[in-house]
Formats: C-alpha cells, sequence, structure tokens
C-alpha cells in the first residue's frame, strides 16, 4: 500500500447557483445550557464554548435557565432594544442608497447582525470602553450618540467629528466608550486588553470589550489578545462576532479544524461561550453575566457570537458573486429584529401596527438629521473643507518641520 | 552628582518616572524580576512592585499592542523590546496604532508610550542582536524617535520621552551602554564613571526632545552624528587634525533643523554618519534637509559613511561597522574642495 500525504482546502457547503446549507452549524435547543457560575473557570464550560445559548426559542417564547437568569418584567428594556435595531437597520438602508446616489464614498451594513451590538451596549456602563470592528457602528446607536456626528462622519463634511481624517464608517467617540477604528484588522482586540489591564491598574471597575470579526480572529492579535488575558486576568469582554463570512471568504479558511471560535479561548485557560447572536434576549443575558463577572474581578470572558451577514460585505462588494442568492434566508437563526418583534407580540407588550408607527417615527427622524447634515455637503455636492486639519494633531505640539509644511500648503 | 553607566542613567530615569508618577509601568521580556537582560530594569520591580514593573510573555506585538491600550486609557508605559531586532512583530502595532491614534481620532484619543530597544552592533551581537532600525521609525508621521549618546542625556531623554504625550521610540545604543567609544575596538572600554558626561544629577531633570547638541565645535566641516557614531566622528576628528564641528542629533525625529542649518551654514561642508545600512538610511533624510535649506553655504558634496547594505556580519563586525578611518576619509574628501 503506499501512503499518499494531501491538503484541505476548506469551502462553503454551497456557492452562487447551489443549495444554501447550514447543517455544518452546531445548533442546539434554548434550553440545554445553564448559567455557570460567575467564578467558572475554562474547564467549566466547555459545553457552553461549544454549544449554542439561546433564550428565544423557535416559537418566540423566552424558555431556559438564561431567561430565568434575566428575570421578568423587563418590557421597557425589549422594547428600547428594538427601537434600537430598527434604528441601525433603517440608518444602514438610508445610507446604502445616499452611497448608490454617490454621496458618500463607501458603506458598511450590519444588517442581520443588530442584536449584537445593540444588547452589548444596553450593559455597558457609559464609563466602559469597546474596541469595535467597523462593524458595531449599532453601539454607538444603543449608547445614544446623536446622528448628526454619526452621519457627520460618513459624510465627512463640517458636521463630521473627525474633520475627514478617516473612511467613513470608521467611528471614535471617547465619551459614549467608542474607540477610533484602525483599518488594521485584529489590533484593537490586544488593545482591549491593555485598557482592561490599566483599568484594574488605576483601581477602576471599568471593563473593556474587545471586538473582532470570525476572519480576523485568524490575525496574530487575536492571539496575543487571548494570551495577556489568560495571562494576566483582566476585566475584559472579548467578543468574536462570527457572521460566517470574510468578505467572500468561507468562515472555515479562519477556523481550520476548529469546532468553534469560542473553544478556541479554552485552550488560553479563558472561559468562553458560544450564543445566538440573533436572539436579543440571549445577548442581553450573556453579557450582563460576562460583565458581572469581570466587575467582581473574575477576569476575562471570550463569546462567540453566532449570526450571519445579511448584506454585502461592504457597499463595494457584491455577495451575488460567491455565495448562493437565497443564502440569508435560509439561515436557521433568523432575523433578530424579527425575533424580538414576535416575542413582545406574543408577550402582548407589542403590536403590528405600533411596529409600523415606531418605523415611521424613526424613519422621519433619520430622515430630518440627514437632510440637515447632507446640507453640509455630500460627495456629489461637496463644500469645501480646510486642509489645515491634515497636519494638526499629528502630534500634542507641532513641531518645526510640520510648521514650515502647513505654511508651504499654503493654510 | 553621581558618576553612571548609560544603563544606571536609564534605571534612574524609569526609577523617577515609577517615584512621581502612579500612571508609569515598565513591562517587556524579563524586565521584572530579573531585571532585563542588559539589567536596565534591575531592583524596579522590588522597590516598586509587580503591578508597575512585570514580565510578559515573548510577543512584542503583545507587549505594544497592550501599551496602546494602556496609554489611551491615560497610563504611561514604558516598554522595552529586548532588542531593536525584534521589534518587528510589533511594527504593525506601532506604525499604525500607536503612531496615528492621536490623528485619527483627532485628539479623542493618544498615546503617551516610550519603546525602549537597544540598537546598533560592535558587541559580536551577529545579524540578529546588531540593526538600526531608526529610518523604518523616522518615516512615520505621529512617531519621535530618540537616541542619546552618553549617560547625562540618556537619563534626561527618557524622562523626557516618558512624559511626552506622543509614543517615542528611544533607540539604546547597546556599544555605549558601559563606556563611550574610544574609537578602537581593541582598546579595554574607559567606562563611564570617570567620563564627564558620565556625570547624572540622581533627581528629576529632562533634556528636551528636539534639541540637538553641540559635542564638539568647529569651523571646518560639520559631522551630524548620533549614538555611537558622535564617538566615531570624535575619534576620526582627533587622528586627522580636523577642526570638525559634531553635531549629536540626539532626536532624529523631530530633527533641531535650525542646529543643524546653523552649523551647516558656518562650516560650509557636511558630513553625515549612521550605523544603519546606507539605502534609504537617515543620512538620505539628513543631507536633504541640509542640501534644501544650505545650498548656498555649501562648498563641497555632503558625504555620508554608513554601514554597507548587507546584513550585519558577526565575525566581520568591524569592516562592517563604520569606523574612525572611513570617517576620516570622508572628513579629508569633504575638505578637497
Ligand atoms: C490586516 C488586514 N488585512 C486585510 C484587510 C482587508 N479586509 C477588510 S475586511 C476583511 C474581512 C474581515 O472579515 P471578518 O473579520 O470576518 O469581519 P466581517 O467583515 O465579517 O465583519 C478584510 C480581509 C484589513 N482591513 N486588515
Amino acid at each position: 500500500m503506499t501512503l499518499k500525504t494531501s491538503l484541505t482546502f476548506p469551502g462553503p457547503p454551497a456557492r452562487p447557483g447551489g443549495t444554501p446549507d447550514f447543517s455544518g452549524l452546531h445548533l442546539a435547543e434554548a434550553e440545554t445550557f445553564g448559567v455557570p457560575p460567575l467564578d467558572v473557570a475554562a474547564t467549566g464550560c466547555a459545553d457552553h464554548a461549544n454549544g449554542l445559548i439561546r433564550v428565544l426559542n423557535d416559537a418566540g417564547e423566552a424558555v431556559g435557565p438564561w431567561a430565568e437568569y434575566l428575570g421578568e418584567g423587563q418590557a421597557d428594556a425589549l422594547l428600547q432594544g428594538l427601537r434600537d435595531m430598527m434604528t441601525s437597520r433603517l440608518l444602514d438602508q438610508r445610507m446604502m442608497n445616499a452611497q448608490r446616489q454617490g454621496k458618500t464614498s463607501f458603506y458598511l451594513q450590519l444588517t442581520g447582525e443588530e442584536a449584537i451590538g445593540c444588547a452589548v451596549q444596553r450593559q455597558l456602563r457609559k464609563s466602559d470602553m469597546n474596541f469595535p470592528t467597523y462593524r458595531q457602528q449599532n453601539l454607538l446607536i444603543s449608547a445614544g450618540y446623536p446622528l448628526e456626528p454619526l452621519l457627520g462622519q460618513l459624510y465627512s463634511n463640517a458636521f463630521d467629528p473627525l474633520e475627514g481624517r478617516q473612511l467613513p464608517i470608521m467611528h471614535s467617540a471617547r465619551d459614549y466608550g467608542f474607540f477610533s477604528i484602525s483599518g488594521n484588522l485584529g489590533t484593537q482586540f490586544v488593545q482591549a486588553v491593555g485598557w482592561a489591564m490599566a483599568n484594574a491598574l488605576t483601581g477602576g471597575d471599568d471593563i473593556a470589550v474587545g471586538w473582532i470579526g470570525d476572519g480576523a480572529t485568524a490575525s496574530n492579535d487575536f492571539h496575543t489578545a487571548l494570551l495577556s488575558a489568560s495571562v494576566y486576568n483582566p476585566p475584559v469582554l472579548l467578543n468574536v462576532v462570527n457572521n460566517q463570512w470574510a468578505i467572500s471568504t468561507y468562515t472555515g479558511v479562519a477556523q481550520g479544524r476548529g469546532h468553534s471560535y469560542a473553544a478556541r479561548a479554552l485552550g488560553y485557560g479563558v472561559p468562553a461561550l458560544r450564543v445566538d447572536g440573533n436572539d436579543y434576549l440571549a445577548v442581553t443575558a450573556v453579557t450582563r453575566w460576562a460583565t458581572e463577572r469581570a466587575r467582581a474581578g473574575h477576569g476575562p470572558v471570550l463569546v462567540e457570537w453566532v449570526t450571519y451577514r445579511a448584506a454585502a460585505h461592504s457597499s463595494s462588494d457584491d455577495p451575488s458573486a460567491y455565495r448562493p442568492r437565497d443564502e440569508a434566508a435560509a439561515w436557521p437563526l433568523g432575523d433578530p429584529i424579527e425575533r424580538l418583534k414576535a416575542h413582545l407580540i406574543a408577550r402582548g407588550d407589542w403590536s403590528e401596527e405600533r411596529h409600523a408607527q415606531a418605523e415611521a417615527e424613526i424613519l422621519s427622524e433619520i430622515r430630518e438629521v440627514q437632510k440637515k447634515v447632507e446640507a453640509a455637503g455630500t460627495q456629489v455636492e461637496p463644500q469645501d473643507m480646510s486642509a489645515r486639519g491634515i497636519l494638526e494633531g499629528v502630534y500634542a505640539e507641532m513641531p518645526e518641520h510640520l510648521r514650515r509644511q502647513r505654511q508651504e500648503m499654503g493654510v | 552628582m553621581a558618576g553612571m553607566t548609560m544603563i544606571e542613567a536609564l534605571r534612574s530615569a524609569m526609577d523617577v518616572m515609577l517615584e512621581t508618577d502612579p500612571g508609569v509601568v515598565v513591562f517587556g521580556e524579563d524586565v521584572g524580576y530579573f531585571g532585563g537582560v542588559f539589567r536596565c530594569t534591575a531592583g524596579l520591580q522590588k522597590t516598586y512592585g509587580e503591578p508597575r514593573v512585570f514580565d510578559t510573555p515573548i510577543n512584542e506585538s503583545a507587549i505594544v499592542g497592550l501599551a496602546v491600550g494602556m496609554a489611551a486609557q491615560g497610563m504611561k508605559p514604558c516598554v522595552e523590546m529586548q532588542f531593536a531586532d525584534y521589534v518587528f512583530p510589533a511594527y504593525d502595532q506601532i506604525t499604525q496604532e500607536a503612531a496615528r491614534l492621536r490623528h485619527r481620532s483627532n485628539q479623542q484619543f493618544s498615546c503617551p508610550m516610550v519603546i525602549r530597544m537597544p540598537t546598533g552592533g560592535g558587541i559580536f551581537g551577529g545579524q540578529t542582536h546588531s540593526q538600526s532600525p531608526e529610518a523604518l521609525f523616522t518615516h512615520v508621521a505621529g512617531l519621535k524617535v530618540v537616541q542619546p549618546c552618553n549617560p547625562y542625556d540618556a537619563k534626561g531623554l527618557l524622562i523626557a520621552s516618558i512624559e511626552d504625550p506622543d509614543p517615542v521610540i528611544f533607540l539604546e545604543p547597546k556599544r555605549l551602554y558601559n563606556g563611550p567609544f574610544s574609537g578602537d575596538h581593541t582598546a579595554v572600554s574607559q567606562g563611564w564613571k570617570s567620563h564627564e558626561l558620565g556625570e547624572v544629577p540622581d533627581g528629576h531633570y529632562a533634556v528636551p526632545l528636539g534639541k540637538a547638541r553641540i559635542h564638539r565645535e568647529g569651523s571646518a566641516v560639520t559631522v551630524l552624528a548620533y549614538g555611537t557614531m558622535v564617538f566615531v566622528a570624535e575619534a576620526a576628528a582627533k587622528a586627522t587634525g580636523i577642526d570638525a564641528e559634531i553635531v549629536d542629533l540626539r532626536s532624529l525625529l523631530p530633527l533641531d533643523l535650525e542646529t543643524i542649518e546653523a552649523s551647516v551654514r558656518k562650516t560650509g561642508r557636511c558630513v553625515v554618519l549612521h550605523e544603519a545600512t546606507k539605502t534609504s538610511g537617515f543620512a538620505g533624510e539628513l543631507i536633504a534637509v541640509v542640501q534644501e535649506a544650505c545650498f548656498y553655504h555649501l562648498e563641497a558634496p555632503i558625504l555620508r559613511v554608513t554601514g554597507w547594505d548587507a546584513p550585519y556580519p558577526h565575525a566581520q563586525e568591524w569592516s562592517y561597522f563604520p569606523g574612525p578611518e572611513r570617517v576620516a576619509r570622508a572628513l579629508e574628501t569633504a575638505l578637497e574642495d
């Protein structure tokens, strides 16, 4: 017998024209997983890291231990969550249109992933700090960040708090717990650990919240962050948003032969959980647990949020070139807005009429702000932006060579 | 005024800053319990305890990435790369994150941190313990780049760097850690303690960033140098009897344009000197600066003496290291016209 070596090249179960197939996903029943003690060790949550924590079952009911952990009587909070998610999605639609009209150079939607950022943010304090990727714009929405600077950044005009220095979606809002976004994937993950260490060193009980996409877990910084969090045990919540795709690259290319992204943390001794990211209640419950744990001094947690990127990667991307057209519809965990809406209606706290009315309200609010912000200039009708700012803020104080360059620039 | 080696002076700077500013933390590979492979941080963990001075995994990218997060939160990390040669895994965090954070966030966040690293050759370190990567950092807007050549400046510049609101790359010429360089690599080092530049005040003082120092006054030709090369230039001037003015740059970014321009206008001639490889090295930048500002004062072409465009060799180290003879030839050539 001759032995032969060989390679494998992971690919998705279906390409354009094929039948969507999510049978490879490790889903589980809602009730399966208990709420671990706050001081659980990595060895105590192997099931949580390999399973899937859910609260809403397929019938829209809140069931199981995590539902009990959340408790009753939070209709207001859930209605707020629904509103946050609706705002996020409507903004995506409006801004995608604006990009197609040429008013802004670039836009990036988070359609289908609304529950994650919206629910996590509502469990944080104002003084906690997110280290987001470009796909967590809704952290700002849930933090109550005004729409004027948010849209100003997208239009790079006088409303832009960053004065045109960054790409449209690369927000920065220190006062809203939103760290400056880098275009280099992964770098923020280890920075979040550093920020958390500094919080612990300076005696506060604020926490840092790191964010990374499934594709970017392949980067060095994912591993440096996990190792550092494991070594120093700081108050950090490390989030992996597993939305199945990294542009056109199938999630399995980053995952290799690993079972789940959450399970990866266990090898570092960091407790981890895998959660239905399209379930607003599950995201809320697990974040509440993880933040409580971190504030009580029990250290880091990694959470893998299982979700699906329903929209294109960005305004420059065409997903029909690499995945089946109807894949989003076949996604087994549904749509986060529809699921929370159905739950609230079933509870008697919401109705189709109120939903339609809320949608109209939010839309008119966005329209109004959009009009106001667009008046300060769009790509189609640009208004001059001074180049003076380019050389400012490179250093705290402007050195001589930059002073000379500013003179040369003539501004 | 105690006589200190450069290592002791650097340690003293960190000691002063750890004592006066609770936001200062010192960390890196082996820097905690052991005090660093060059012993720069020896004793600091004993004095200030583990949260202030600690060991890290061997992961340069993590060291800098953590420091970026800490600095953005308001602390002042002073971290060590064991050798400048090992900074490259952290290059992304330094150049794309630390350097830009202030600008890209429009001042919402900043990165007051220092990255110390032993640099340069002359200690038989082979290719991965001898490099001078300064040009890779001076090309990055938002960084400051500093290199002292004596204990007094080392302490004062390190204190200024830790107090600086922006990220500073702090290059330490390891050939000078324990004494100045006479220019003769076979000679026994005299040590810093008896040297005038080894006189180092005990407490707090700062040497401002961005200011050069006239190491030796002269009128015939200006030599622009930094680190060990300041002493190589001195040896060459002594050997040739040429009345060279040696400018120790101290800060490469920002550069002290006024001092450089004043010196070259005075002498009308200029030789630039560094250990790093020649092509696209920092000498190119210095020559351009001088040429732009002093062209009508120049009486000869500007010359450069640098390391060769090859990886740093182990056994032939002293053929690679730009020595006094090569500098002497350049000085003579500069004076020919
Ligand atoms: C270091 C780095 N390499 C490559 C890129 C280009 N890039 C931008 S987004 C992206 C895919 C990221 O996928 P994932 O991490 O899964 O996040 P998602 O976009 O799905 O939210 C790539 C490769 C980059 N920004 N940074």
